[in-house]
């Protein structure tokens, strides 16, 4: 059995409202798992039902090897740290960072040691005496990561941490989390709705979306080999072009992208193409396709492309200035598209999105 | 202030031309607002606190040692210390528990026992004395249990505490409730996760939290118990030196004519109400910083 | 601390949850304390008004007969029932100014004011009763003042009028207050600049918000008023058919061994009281529903 989380068909109702369902998953041991998806996708409820914060109604979840079953949070010896920080409100610093110690009632030297241990980790040395209210969004989350590490727990689960903070802080805080978890190795499980944290933190990346999983894989299957129309949009910005397959290409008007060698002739499709995976020609070319250019936002380096197809549909182009002198509102241009990701158009994708097996 | 020609309004409309500037007219409603409050609140409650000095002065200093020497005011004093004090345990932690569950969970009788906490509030003290007669009271529903037991109910102790219970209960609910809806349940969640168990985590996280505003509720039920007089007089009999409290004192004084006593025991309970106002106040302003600093 | 309290998801408002995530609740094998809930309901409410409703309509509507027989009981309930309706009015209209001014206005002595306010919660309403004679009793310099001119406050209604409006004043004024608190002023303020002038902005905007707090802090002054018992007992003189209100006539009816003829009247008086509570309540959960929305 492995020794990190695995889970295994949880599911979870609150009333009528199917919150769960059928999820199954491993977060390996001494790696950085996240669940990712938008709002409403079950995530945190996933995450508080392995803290033993929510029972499931149907499913299984070990820990370490050992099934978690009937036990309470407080047996389950789990670190979990909360999107708003839920500090104990009325103890110092020091002593939000003990309680986890003090309540399994570990001796005093060896408290005040793990916990100075703690407090220089993160850097909070100096506020040891400080209260919750005294300190910055950024610093109480620290304090709830050393108070969450502080009783060794096997396995340290993060809802949407820094969801709360600014996105300057949020920045700081990821990479932070980032060499802490490199030092320490503790096997994590991290929540969040913000995919570029999900692709920056991440050793794998658990999608999902309306209480299912959508695809799991590393960071770069999920933005390069998205398994469905879901996973293609919602991961990395994307554009969505409308056609009909016809010999293994997507047509839309007079135009057409390759990509469709798995869709029967006729059926309709959905091609996502990111906007770096478009080029922009003068000249006509094989693929290529007559675009117009509605709109150019320069954004220093670079500059987006607002562009009109022919038959109505809009794409945006990422593209560095260098590449596109001249270009302006009103050209005709040719458009190239690279990488496209093709799925039929009702979701019946006739090869069924695989899971890629974890790295 | 003449309305500019680019601004003119439209012929339906008049412009107003006000009376008065803006700073006066907004001085005047400021500053009659004001006095209308504060000459209300002056004749209405100054006053009669006037009123509690004139009445400490009227007895004279005789009348004051003499009461206080009366073995019948000696009791009663005590007897209202008694019933206070066993009326506070019971509703700090009663009343702890019913808030607990009125934030915390969610069940059929939920909005029920809300409505209900209100209840004791808005009924006469009388109705609570009469509802526990029937009860307890001879030909009452319970009364054969009890004296089985040789449990004495009406016209003794157990019944007084009971009513001023039932009284006071509300303002120890209705401070704790919202303050726990307030706090929310994550600090509590992140104790259980930490390792705490239920009762550790009331303990350590819980409480200390709610601990303003429980004092604050637990102020204003002694302020309450104190002045309980409708419910224990028709419960107690009032049987002097044994039921009586210093409230039925000061009513059973001025029903014999006796009205120098009853001055005497009335200012001094005014005094401790007053002291206990102080109190009241100091809590009220910290469970409002914790909440909203 | 207050950014923090802004980000966070209100767990719950008091009525039914709206979104998925409050609906979340950690279940801490909370049984034990449901069933003291469940306890407390039962002893407070059920059986309480089973008995006084089987003991006061036992006979039916003869024993309502009866009871409206008993000298005085009919004047008894129509003179509470219009003391407390003119108390609930005067006050709904001084507390909410002197709520107003509370929150809205800065001046010396403030906090002061705030707590004098909050002094006839604190004082023993027996006591209430005894200052009140003690200042406008015939013997006293300002009593005599006004018995010379033929305004009598003591053993008269007027004082009943005094007494009530003391006792229930901080009701209307800690009702209205967080009302107050809560507004957002920027509705005033969009009505000021789209050219309303001060009255109106306070009949069409200020008020209207105000309404549910008014009219609840109105009610509950009303249902305080019905029951008042020790601020009436002593200052009212209890002159039958003049002075005399429903619960001092409960109180004399029960101790005077009559307890169906009080079930029947205090049957009526609890159904009031209990009306009241439960339109309260509906007010005062549609306001925070409201305000969470």
């Amino acid at each position: 059995m492995s020794r990190g989380i695995v889970i295994e068909n949880l599911t979870k109702r609150f009333g009528s409202f199917l919150a769960v369902d059928d999820v199954t998953f491993e977060a390996q041991e001494g790696k950085i798992t996240a669940l990712l998806g938008p709002s409403g996708s079950g995530k945190s409820t996933v995450l508080r039902t392995i803290a033993g914060l929510e029972r499931s109604d149907a499913g299984r979840i070990w820990v370490d090897g050992e099934e978690q079953g009937g036990k309470s949070p407080q047996e389950r010896r789990l670190g979990f740290v909360f999107q708003h920080y839920a500090l104990f409100r009325h103890m110092t610093v020091q002593q939000n960072v003990t309680f986890g110690l003090a309540v399994r009632k570990a001796p005093k030297p060896e408290r005040r040691k793990r916990v100075s241990e703690l407090l220089d980790l993160v850097g909070l040395a100096y506020f040891a005496d400080r209260y919750p209210d005294q300190l910055s969004g950024g610093q109480r989350q620290r304090v709830a990561l050393a108070r969450a590490l502080a009783p060794r727990p096997k396995v340290l689960l993060l809802d949407e941490p820094f969801g709360a903070l600014d996105a300057r802080v949020r920045q700081e805080l990821r990479r932070w989390l980032d060499d802490l978890h490199r030092e320490l190795g503790v096997t994590s499980l991290l929540v969040t709705h913000d995919q570029e944290e999900a692709l920056e933190l991440a050793n794998q990346v658990v999608v999902m979306r309306r209480g299912r999983v959508e695809q799991i894989g590393t960071p770069e299957q999920i933005y390069n080999q998205p398994a469905t129309p879901f996973v293609a949009g919602f991961v990395g910005a994307s554009n969505v072009l409308h056609g009909v397959v016809w010999e293994g290409h997507v047509h839309f008007g007079r135009s057409a992208v390759a990509g469709a060698h798995h869709l029967d002739d006729g059926l309709r499709a959905q091609a996502f193409i990111r906007p770096h995976d478009i080029e922009l020609t003068r000249a006509p070319g094989d693929l290529s396709f007559p675009v117009t250019v509605e709109r150019r936002t320069n954004l220093g380096w670079m500059s987006k492309l607002h562009l009109r197809l022919e038959d109505g549909q809009m794409l945006t182009a990422e593209l560095a200035n260098e590449e596109i002198m001249g270009i302006g509102p009103g050209d005709h241009v040719q458009a190239n598209l690279r990488n496209a990701k093709v799925f039929s158009q009702d979701g019946q994708d006739p090869a069924p999105a695989k899971e890629l097996a974890p790295v | 202030m003449m309305p500019s020609q680019a601004s003119a309004p439209a012929p339906t409309e008049a412009v107003r031309r006000p009376l008065l500037s803006e700073t006066t007219s907004r001085r005047l409603v400021h500053g009659g607002l004001t006095a209308t409050a504060l000459l209300y609140v002056g004749v209405l409650v100054v006053a009669p606190l006037v009123g509690i000095a004139v009445a400490a002065a009227k007895p004279g200093w005789s009348a004051w040692s003499a009461t206080f020497a009366d073995p019948d005011a000696r009791h009663a004093y005590l007897l209202t210390g008694v019933i206070t004090v066993e009326t506070i345990a019971v509703t700090a932690v009663l009343g702890v528990v019913v808030a607990l569950v009125l934030a915390r969970d969610r069940f059929a009788g939920r909005s029920l026992v809300s409505a209900v906490v209100n209840l004791p509030l808005a009924v006469s003290p009388v109705i609570v004395g009469l509802a526990a007669v029937l009860l307890f009271g001879r030909g009452g529903w319970f009364e054969h249990w009890f004296t089985a037991h040789g449990i004495q109910i009406i016209f003794a102790l157990p019944s007084m505490v009971l009513v001023t219970v039932f009284i006071c209960i509300p303002f120890v609910i209705r401070e704790v409730a919202p303050l726990l809806e307030e706090l929310g349940i994550e600090e509590e969640e992140a104790a259980r996760t930490l390792g705490a168990s239920p009762f550790q985590t009331f303990l350590r996280v819980t409480l200390p939290n709610i601990r303003w505003g429980l004092l604050y509720g637990v102020a204003l039920s002694t302020a309450r118990a104190l002045g309980e007089v409708g419910a224990v007089l028709i419960v107690s009999g009032t049987i002097a030196g044994h039921t009586e409290t210093a409230t039925l004192y000061v009513l059973r004084a001025f029903d014999e004519g006796k009205d120098a006593s009853g001055y005497v025991v009335a200012v001094t309970l005014a005094l401790v109400s007053i002291l206990l106002l102080a109190g009241i106040e100091i809590f009220k302003r910290k469970e409002e910083k914790l909440v909203s600093p | 601390m207050s950014a923090q309290a802004l980000e966070r998801i209100p767990l719950d408002p008091p009525e039914p949850p709206s979104s998925g995530r409050s609906v979340r609740r950690v279940r801490f094998g909370r049984w034990g304390l449901r069933s003291v809930a469940i306890l407390y309901l039962g002893l407070m409410v059920a059986l309480p008004l089973a008995a006084i409703v089987s003991k006061g309509f036992g006979g039916g509507v003869a024993s309502l007969r009866d009871a409206f027989s008993q000298p005085g009981a009919r004047q008894a309930l129509a003179l509470t029932i219009e003391m407390a309706a003119l108390v609930a009015l005067i006050n709904a209209v001084f507390g909410t100014v002197i709520a107003y001014v509370l929150t809205r206005y800065r001046f010396v002595g403030r906090r002061l004011v705030s707590t004098v306010v909050d002094v006839p919660f604190a004082i023993p309403t027996l006591v209430t009763g005894v200052m009140l004679v003690a200042l406008y009793g015939p013997n006293s310099a300002v009593g005599g003042f006004l018995v010379r001119h033929g305004v009598h406050v003591i053993f008269a209604r007027l004082g009943i009028l005094v007494a009530l409006l003391f006792v229930t004043l901080p009701l209307v004024v800690r009702t209205v207050q967080p009302v107050l608190l809560e507004m957002d002023r920027a509705e005033e303020e969009a009505a000021r600049v789209l050219g309303a002038g001060r009255l109106a902005t306070l009949r069409k905007v200020l008020l209207p918000h105000l309404r549910s707090g008014i009219v609840a802090g109105g009610l509950l002054a009303f249902a305080r008023a019905l029951g008042e018992f020790g601020a009436v007992v002593i200052v009212s003189g209890n002159i039958l058919n003049r002075t005399l209100t429903a619960p001092v006539l409960i109180a004399q009816l029960i101790t005077g061994f009559k307890p169906e003829e009080a079930a029947a009247i205090g049957a009526i008086l609890f159904g009031l009281s209990f009306g009241l509570v439960l339109i309260v309540e509906r007010l005062v959960g549609r306001r925070e529903r409201e305000s969470h929305a």
